[in-house]
């Protein structure tokens, strides 16, 4: 049988973190009253106009930079028309001629057989990056076969990240996923939560032989997590696969994950090909983005956004992040992804490193085995912690001084989770785990051992 | 250059238009003439224009305030049906009848 080669291509939406919407003054908001967050342009009443938020544009340059694309100094909006209940105007404002930023890259991490220790390095392609509308939400009442539409997300900023079709499986798609949150978190440029629609992910899955054309592609639709995106990705690969091999064809539709079912499946109200009858948006000029050489002398500097500026001001990237943990703590590339997966705990270790004796190599043991694992047993946060950087480079601080054994500290340290407000050296004195440095009285004990198991000495001795 | 039944019924699916009759779609063809002699220029090498204000046309960045929303009554009182502070709307898209099902069927199309 023929191998198969299967495609992954991403197209991600990242809503914009910012107060207001990308196009109206209406507040950002997670959960609020319906229809609470709603100006008569998010409700595309006639007369209204739409005006652009400064720091969306701010927001797609970092990502854009951060992504190593080149930012379009001028970039142009469209309008993609169709129809549906929580698209009020009958069109998104996007871009579609011409985005924000173009050609980029992202490079993110696998680990080999499920071996931290062997990580490899990939990269993907960023097509593009554009700015567009969020549209509003529909909650579907079948039973009284009705919809009822909330237009509080209805204009909301996105970012649309495009990745080329260079990933191979759900690993890869998950991972890449994951690296571009991290990033975007680090940026501020969008929170990114899965869990709360800021990050919306569609993945685009074909199946091809070595050395012939690509396959006719599906997409998959209703993604929730990063997990699901694995898994749906690497069910789509196998449902292609095997429907070829049975002779079957696979159709160029749009298909939803059910995530209890574990499977995509095609979706309704997706038939036949979408012309969207992209058409520029008459209410709105090009973008003009300016760098230090082009910056024009005379304008209002509120009207102008510097590229180079926002440049100069990015933080460092994960990456850069985890480069500097391991040439400053000389802990391993491994250890500085598990502390960069959880949000608080690379802060964590670096605070428990500056108040404790013990070198980094073995205190990130203790972060990243005790610590990290109490806190998933528990599902609790690091900030949820109810030991602090202090309360454990103190206890790290015994043990480094030799005042008590490991065995002994991790006994402490069950104790101090307890949260009860005892510190290290109070529960040492309680449980009597102090190690004995008097030479003479450990010679007693021994030989009260030894006097009091004479027949054992016996065997031992004879071998 | 008539319009064939296929683009029409494409049409009125993609801009939920009904042409009606013979007259309606008489008008669409007229319109689509009119629009062709845009063809007649020769635009070969001349960049797109956005506005004739050219780059006299400056987008205005708006600051990051609410400044807006808060409004649900008023909004509300354009709805034909509500349920609490909800719109209302069909399940889904109601597509247009097939033409041989509508009253209005072209005739002598």
């Amino acid at each position: 049988l023929a191998p198969w080669v299967p495609v992954v291509g991403l197209e991600i939406h990242a809503q914009i973190s910012s107060n207001s919407k990308l196009f109206s003054g209406s507040k950002v908001r997670f959960a609020a009253p319906p229809n609470s967050l709603v100006s008569f342009f998010d409700a595309s009443l006639p007369g209204t106009l739409p005006v652009l938020n400064r720091r969306c544009v701010e927001a797609a340059v970092m990502t854009g930079l951060a992504l190593n694309c080149s930012i379009n100094k001028k970039s142009l909006f469209d309008r993609k028309h169709y129809f549906y209940a929580d698209l009020p105007a009958g069109y998104q404002i996007t871009q579609q001629r011409v985005p924000i930023a173009v050609n980029g890259s992202l490079s993110y991490s696998l680990c080999i057989d499920n071996k931290m220790s062997q990580m490899v390095t990939k990269t993907v392609r960023i097509k593009q990056i554009q700015l567009e509308q969020d549209s509003g939400k529909s909650l579907h009442d079948d039973s009284r076969s009705q919809t009822l539409v909330d237009l509080n997300r209805a204009g909301v900023g996105l970012m649309e990240v495009v990745m080329e079709p260079d990933m191979c499986c759900g690993e890869e798609a998950a991972a890449a996923v994951r690296e571009l949150q991290l990033i975007l978190q680090t940026l501020g440029s969008s929170q990114a939560v899965m869990a709360e629609g800021q990050l919306r992910v569609d993945a685009n899955v074909s199946v091809h032989h070595p050395g012939e054309p690509y396959g006719v592609r599906t997409e998959v639709k209703n993604i929730n997590s990063i997990r699901f995106l694995a898994k749906a990705i690497d069910y789509e690969i196998q449902r292609q696969i095997e429907e070829l091999e049975n002779g079957g064809t696979i159709l160029n539709e749009t298909r939803a994950f059910d995530s209890k079912l574990g499977c995509t499946v095609p979706m309704r109200d997706k038939e036949g090909k979408q012309d969207y009858r992209f058409m520029p948006e008459p209410n709105l000029p090009p973008l003009i983005l300016y760098d230090a050489k082009s910056l024009p002398a005379n304008m209002n500097h509120q009207q102008v956004i510097n590229i180079d500026w926002i440049h100069e001001r990015l933080p460092d990237l994960p990456s850069v992040k985890r480069k500097k943990l391991v040439e400053q703590y000389g802990i391993l590339p491994e250890h500085s992804f598990t502390l960069l997966n959880e949000d608080g705990l690379a802060e964590f270790f670096e605070s428990v490193v500056k108040q404790t004796q013990m070198k980094p190599k073995k205190v990130i043991g203790w972060i990243l085995k005790d610590l990290l694992s109490y806190l998933k047993q528990h599902s609790l946060t690091v900030k949820e912690s109810p030991v602090s950087s202090f309360l454990l480079a103190d206890l790290l601080n015994l043990l480094e001084k030799k005042e008590i054994s490991s065995t002994a500290a991790k006994q402490v340290l069950a104790e101090l989770w307890k949260g009860e407000g005892k510190t290290s050296l109070e529960i040492v004195k309680e449980q009597k785990l102090e190690l004995l440095q008097d030479q003479k009285e450990l010679e007693q004990i021994c030989q009260a051992v030894i006097d009091g198991h004479k027949n054992e000495v016996i065997m031992m001795v004879l071998g | 250059q008539k319009v064939s039944v296929e683009v029409l019924e494409h049409l009125e699916h993609l801009a939920l238009v009904d042409f009606r009759d013979a007259e309606g779609v008489e008008r669409l063809q007229k319109a689509i003439q009119f629009a062709d002699q845009l063809h007649e220029v020769n635009t070969d090498g001349v960049e797109p224009m956005d506005s004739v204000l050219e780059d006299r046309w400056c987008l205005y960045l708006r600051e990051d305030n609410v400044t807006e929303g808060n409004c649900t009554k008023e909004l509300l009182e354009n709805a034909r049906e509500k349920v609490e502070e909800y719109f209302v709307a069909p399940p889904g898209n109601i597509p247009l009848p097939k033409l041989e099902e509508r009253e209005t069927f072209l005739e002598g199309s």
